[in-house]
């Protein structure tokens, strides 16, 4: 195995390392800017040159592999003035524009600045070329030329990841400029990971310019909730709001990339909120507490199973929500309720698009939880559609839906099927028309205000996690349930979603052998595998 | 004295292929093609052959480099993209025995069993596209090209691909690109060309002077040839003369003629009867010797002894009078124009000095500028992926390094000390 001694401190690596992985490896940052884990190497930038015992030239960790017993330093006065020259050199043209800049705060030249930089300018102003910006170059993305570095980054990810191509390096020498072919904007789904991986402030997010200062932002793991594939996120949040959403790497699931789609589902916890439980009387919507809530609940479902059966009940689960709600859903229908009738909306696809890199044709977080759960009707009971044509014909005399789709019915349609029947409960975090048409509706937590599991459609169980408080008067969904539960008489005492999970490996077959305690940050695939 | 190309430059008609057949032409391919192709690379050892591009790299050591056994197909590549400022030897070859490089070429391929060969020519030269596409030709037509050459089994193509006008493309991995229909940039080396070089196959880059010494070096033998020059330097070298002499122009002398009398005897002194100043000796990309510096053999081991570089041998002629000042401004000029812009240092670099430069010689530079430019080379140089950024700071240092009086006067006096010549 070559064996590398970097600043003193020694490593193994497997044939094939280059000084920059080890060095990452070894907890030793060396600046790089084109350099990226998950793209080719193309050596351009010269920050991460390095100087090998034994060779006279420094050379570029990014592109240099490691051999038997080599000697590398990184703190020798060469190296440190090649990466401050190197430094100076990319900054000779920069606007310097950082008050205004939305990278700042997170910009490889800002920080390498201060830990290598800290000269005075020596580059006449005037000087200073020119290039184009606040172009509109498609997608999600505005790109200022002269914050560009000419990393390449952008350029490779285009040509590697996506196969799309769109942006090129027009122009030579200093006058270099990254740019789009003419009448060509980007054409892919995925132009946000531009943003993410672009070192400066060269490519910014339309979305995410000017809104929030990236010092504020606090940072926390989830899931993505766009579509089935279920990739592994940073979301970014700052007083009760979430700002944006960041590919977190998972070599199971996303890599370190994702779409732009699923990307801009973050405003599901921001927008459109149910703030309060509310209840319709005759025309009129009217505020109540929860308290006030579960009575109403408890009383209306009692009155239904009193006069029609538990049949005349049915529960519309969904596949927005996580495993542990789903079970908990499951429960309460045939356990609590009694009754037979449960269904779970499936894949709604609200856009057609779905591809071969990371966005699946379903575009809900948990359907293969759905499935494993085994959400649907118990012996003689009603599917999906059964359920819908029962509530049209005034069957179905109680209704419960969790989230904010039926079926792949249009908002009419839903609307239609929830108003012809007596007697609604919507648990839902945002407003809908099965919300609008709903008797009784209960805020439920957005998927940053509450933790649990998703089920990817690949199997693999990945946990989200809670980062605040649900807003307004919202609850989690399990203590809603479990709550609902404890009411109608169930002998329930879950204290929150771990309580669910372990209950759930003990009796669903698909989740034995998970531990929620275990289940890590990439996930475990289920099935005990 | 004898003459390993330009012996019959004189005749017109030596660019055809009769002409060039009865003068003994083809003769080294017809006895390279019943030679063993190790035999073939151990006379190019023997003749000390030294690439003519301007980095001096052994040929036939270049040539081992190409691996024996491949799966892979293999190419030749002729470096004809010859732009360094000063340098206009190829040019001639082409123009006047473009034969000489296709026999070269068909030796050379053999030698490294590669059956396509791209000759990269500088876009600007259309008149020796033309003519080295009319010789390719005839070549194909009397079967020196093409399939079972001489009926020896060994099959070649070749193809005349045209540049686009960058300088860079004159550098082996940027050409391999330009050709691959990328940008013209330089790749990381290792790999280096002889493992992967165009469309990711083995490949062997030789300048055109390099490749048209070949069939002398088969004909009369590597010993032979190496004796024509020096020890470590074989053969003749074209040293093409330019700036203030009574005769610019292509000689072919022996490697290691003395400089000095390259100058003052071959060129026929300097214009006008002048006093020299300064010569460039191998292309604009090298230090600049001082007028007494230059008594010395035109070799590369002799002229890097004296402290600059053969090159290209394209000796740039500099007499009193001229401006040191504004002839590096010239040349920062051109670098920073050529500058492929890929590696930061060199991106940068040269367009900063270009402006510090261009600031001084408009009068308009400040104390601190020569420490300043001299402090850019220093960040300049070794920290780039190929040689261009050298190929900028050697003249700036040295330069600055001769002529500081000069440097100092503009900064100061706002004029040229010595300046009368325009340039």
């Amino acid at each position: 195995m070559p064996k590398v001694t970097l600043n003193g401190k020694e490593l193994e690596v497997e044939p094939g390392t280059t000084i920059i992985e080890a060095g990452d490896r070894l907890g030793i940052h060396i600046p790089r800017f084109c350099y990226h884990p998950h793209l080719s190497i193309d050596g351009n930038c010269r920050m991460c040159l390095v100087k090998i015992e034994g060779v006279q030239k420094l050379l570029p960790a990014c592109a240099t592999y490691v051999d038997h017993d080599m000697v590398v330093r990184t703190d020798t006065d060469a190296v440190k003035k090649a990466v401050k020259g190197v430094l100076e050199f990319l900054l000779v043209h920069h606007p310097i524009d950082c008050p205004i800049c939305d990278q700042s705060g997170e910009c490889y030249l800002q920080d390498y600045y201060v830990q290598f930089g800290l000269y005075k300018s020596r580059f006449p102003l005037k000087n200073k070329i020119h290039k184009v910006k606040v172009k509109d170059v498609g997608g999600d993305i505005v790109l200022d030329a002269e914050r560009c570095v000419l990393c390449t980054r952008c350029m490779r990810f285009l040509r590697e990841v996506t196969g799309t191509d769109e942006l090129n390096i027009f122009g030579r020498g200093s006058h270099s400029e990254i740019d789009i072919y003419k009448d060509q904007p980007l054409r892919n789904r995925y132009t946000c990971n531009l943003a993410d991986i672009c070192p400066v402030g060269a490519l910014t997010s339309k979305d995410f310019r000017f809104q929030c200062r990236v010092w504020y932002l606090k940072e926390g793991k989830s899931i993505c909730t766009g579509c089935a594939t279920g990739c592994n996120v940073f979301v970014h949040y700052h007083g009760g709001k979430v700002w944006r959403m960041k590919p977190r790497f998972n070599e199971h699931v996303n890599g370190p990339w994702m779409c732009d789609i699923g990307r801009f589902s973050y405003t599901a916890a921001n927008d459109d909120r149910i703030e309060k439980p509310r209840s319709l009387e005759g025309e009129k919507s009217v505020v109540i507490d929860w308290d006030a809530a579960f009575y109403t609940a408890n009383l209306k479902i009692g009155e239904v199973k009193r006069d029609f059966g538990a049949g005349a009940i049915a529960v519309i689960a969904s596949p927005r929500s996580s495993n542990e709600e789903l079970y908990l859903t499951k429960k309460l229908a045939f356990e609590v309720i009694g009754t037979p009738n449960l269904a779970f909306t499936p894949a709604v696809v609200a856009d057609d698009y779905s591809d071969e890199i990371l966005v699946s044709k379903d575009k809900t977080p948990n359907s293969r939880g759905a499935v494993e759960l085994r959400i649907g009707p118990q012996d003689g009971g009603l599917d999906l559609a059964g359920i819908l044509d029962a509530a049209r014909q005034g069957k179905v005399k109680l209704l419960i839906v969790m989230g904010c789709c039926l079926g792949d019915l249009d908002d009419d349609g839903a609307g239609r099927v929830v108003s012809a029947v007596e007697y609604s409960i919507n648990i839902a975090p945002n407003e809908s028309a099965v919300s609008q048409a709903t008797s009784l509706v209960l805020p439920s937590a957005s998927f940053v205000e509450r933790g649990g599991t998703f089920t990817n459609e690949a199997g693999r169980v990945q946990r989200f996690y809670r980062m605040f408080l649900p807003r307004f008067r919202a609850r989690e969904d399990i203590r809603i349930l479990a709550d609902l539960g404890r009411r109608l008489g169930a002998d329930w005492d879950y204290k929150n979603e771990e309580a669910v999970f372990d209950d759930m490996a003990r009796s669903e077959p698909f989740f034995a052998g998970l531990d929620y305690r275990v289940i890590g940050e990439n996930g475990s695939e289920a099935g005990g595998r | 004295m004898e003459l390993v190309l330009t012996k019959y430059f004189h005749l017109d008609d030596y660019r055809f292929i009769d002409t060039y057949v009865k003068h003994g032409g083809y003769s080294a391919l017809e006895k390279a093609l019943r030679m063993d192709t190790d035999q073939i690379i151990e006379e190019v050892k023997k003749a000390s052959l030294r690439g003519r591009g301007g980095a001096g790299f052994p040929a036939g050591v270049k040539w081992g480099f190409m691996p024996k056994v491949t799966d892979k197909p293999k190419f030749v590549v002729v470096n004809a993209d010859e732009s360094e400022p000063g340098t206009f030897k190829d040019r001639l070859i082409m123009e006047r025995g473009p034969h000489l490089l296709i026999e070269g070429i068909a030796i050379t391929s053999y030698a490294v069993g590669a059956h396509v060969c791209y000759i990269y020519i500088r876009g600007e030269f259309v008149r020796p596209a033309q003519l080295l596409e009319t010789a390719i030709q005839e070549a194909y037509e009397k079967g020196y090209l093409g399939k079972d050459i001489l009926g020896s089994g060994f099959d070649l193509d070749v193809y005349v691909h045209r540049g686009a006008g960058a300088y860079i493309c004159g550098e082996e991995t940027g050409m391999i690109e330009s050709i691959e229909g990328e940008k013209g940039q330089p790749r990381l080396k290792p790999p280096f060309p002889a493992q992967i070089g165009v469309f990711g196959a083995p490949t062997l880059v030789n300048n055109v002077e390099t490749i048209a010494d070949i069939p002398y070096i088969i004909e009369h033998g590597g010993d032979a040839f190496r004796a024509l020059g020096t020890e470590k330097d074989g053969g003749t070298r074209l040293y093409g003369v330019s700036g203030f002499v009574n005769k610019p122009g292509v000689y072919e002398l022996p490697a290691g003629t003395n400089l000095k009398s390259i100058i003052y005897e071959h060129s026929g002194g300097i214009l006008d009867g002048k006093k020299l100043k300064a010569v460039i000796p191998g292309g604009s990309s090298v230090p600049v010797m001082k007028a007494d510096e230059i008594d010395v053999p035109a070799d590369m081991e002799s002229i890097a002894e004296a402290g600059s570089m053969l090159g290209t041998a394209g000796i740039i002629v500099i007499p009193e009078g001229v401006c040191m000042v504004r002839l590096l401004s010239i040349i920062m000029t051109f670098y920073a124009h050529e500058s492929c812009g890929k590696c930061t240092p060199c991106r940068e670099g040269t367009e900063w000095m270009r402006i510090i430069l261009e600031n001084i010689e408009r009068g308009e530079g400040k104390e601190g500028d020569l420490e300043l430019i001299l402090d850019v080379c220093d960040n300049m140089e070794g920290t780039t992926i190929c040689a261009l950024s050298e190929a900028a700071v050697m003249p700036a240092e040295s330069f600055i390094g001769k002529f500081r009086e000069e440097f100092d006067y503009h900064i100061r006096e706002k004029k040229c000390l010595d300046g009368e010549l325009k340039i």
